[in-house]
């Protein structure tokens, strides 16, 4: 496979949120608007692309009975790396995400494209991997976010689109998470069938 | 595929050992060059929510922890404008809000008038609800509370035989943020608070 066909891949065959259905929790957790949705999308990238490459590298040197903890162990040290980052040079974005940032370590995208990707490719296409996956799972909730503060608060991106008030505050709150990704799920599903 | 260690005891000791070790000196490092910056941004949030809250001046006084009527340390600062107190900045907890804590930065002048109010965290209230907070209630919003007075002004919700307006569906946060001016005020007239003010800031006069 071509470093652009990864990618692609990651982008819509196996699209984290959509397709593999990965990752529930921040999905539902932090897509209460665009931004936030966005800012954790980054994040969950910026430690994906990191720790497929190192566990691509290190894959020969690490026995099999202990991969699943050396594998935590690498994951972990770049979350805590990504949320010292944020703290010191973005703290508007560490008080927003504030507790999903740590969880990215327990997310099951991260650990399962170690798994299933880097654990078996080299490390630039692993890199690729983290690219498309981390995409893919940026824009699905910069997506999600986006709808849900439209639906819920009338704005998109900060920026008001229709008043306040005729805002369905559902939206916003946890069901609207699990509406809104069910029909996005809907949606993308009969897109790429017709393909 | 490279052929991969096999499982001897000795190869996952080392290697579990020599990730967790150069892991954990990567975080040190890590941490140890973020800390400042950290620390700064703090600072320099507390900065701007001195100034936005507090009359006007040109020096804050170093930070007081008193004990709030809830059992939580409030910090409260005085600022002065040419050596006299013009008023105090009191950061105040509550523990009454929707997810918990709340904690906002009031500013007081000296008869005890509310002059400004931010919220320095509010992340757990609901999104689009109760984390309305840091704008309901300013100047010219619905929930106006800027220049009313704790003691003489009856400030809890409408609901509650209080005459501020409450955020819309989100009643407890606002109860929360009343309760947050009530712990602000309580601290504020304390004498303990007014004596130390006045005794670090006074001697100028």
């Amino acid at each position: 496979m071509s470093k652009l066909g990864i990618i692609i891949n990651g982008l819509v065959k196996e699209n984290p949120t959509f397709v593999l259905l990965l990752g529930m929790c921040p999905t539902l957790g932090t897509t209460s608007s665009a931004i936030n949705g966005m800012s954790m999308g980054l994040a969950t990238m910026a430690v994906l692309i990191c720790s497929n490459i190192v566990i691509s590298l290190l894959k020969s040197l690490i026995p099999d009975k202990v991969h699943i903890p050396c594998y935590i162990v690498v994951i972990a040290g770049f979350v805590t790396v990504v949320q010292l980052l944020l703290k010191a040079y973005a703290p508007e974005v560490d008080a927003k995400l504030g507790l999903f940032i740590p969880l990215i370590v327990v997310n099951c995208i991260v650990l399962g494209r170690a798994e299933s990707f880097a654990a078996k490719n080299g490390p630039i296409d692993s890199a690729c991997d983290g690219i498309g996956i981390g995409l893919g799972f940026t824009i699905a909730l910069t997506l999600i976010g986006l709808c849900r503060e439209f639906l819920g608060a009338g704005t998109a991106f900060d920026l008001r689109v229709f008043p306040e008030n005729f805002g369905a505050l559902t939206f916003v709150l946890a069901p609207g998470a699990f509406i809104t990704l069910g029909f996005i799920v809907a949606i993308f599903n009969k897109i790429t069938e017709k393909k | 595929m490279a052929k991969k260690l096999e499982n001897s005891l000795l190869n996952m000791f080392l290697s579990l050992t020599v990730i967790c070790v150069v892991v954990g000196g990567l975080l040190g490092l890590v941490a140890d060059v973020t800390a400042q910056p950290i620390q700064d941004a703090k600072d320099a949030a507390q900065k701007a929510a001195i100034a936005a809250v507090a009359p006007e001046f040109d020096a804050v006084a170093d930070p007081q922890k008193v004990e709030q009527p809830n059992g939580i340390e409030a910090i409260v600062f005085a600022v002065s404008k040419g050596g006299e107190v013009v008023g105090h900045a009191v950061q105040a907890t509550t523990l009454k809000g929707f997810g918990g804590k709340v904690i906002i930065m009031f500013g007081f002048d000296l008869d005890g008038n509310i002059t400004g109010y931010n919220v320095l965290d509010c992340s757990n209230e609901t999104p689009g609800l109760g984390s309305k907070i840091p704008v309901w209630f300013q100047k010219g919003q619905k929930g106006d509370v800027i220049g009313k007075n704790p003691s003489t002004n009856n400030l809890s919700v409408s609901k509650d035989g209080g005459e501020v307006d409450a955020i819309t569906a989100a009643t407890i946060s606002s109860r929360a943020f009343c309760d947050a001016i009530a712990q602000a005020a309580s601290v504020l007239t304390g004498t303990d608070v007014d004596t130390a003010a006045s005794a670090q800031v006074g001697s100028n006069n």
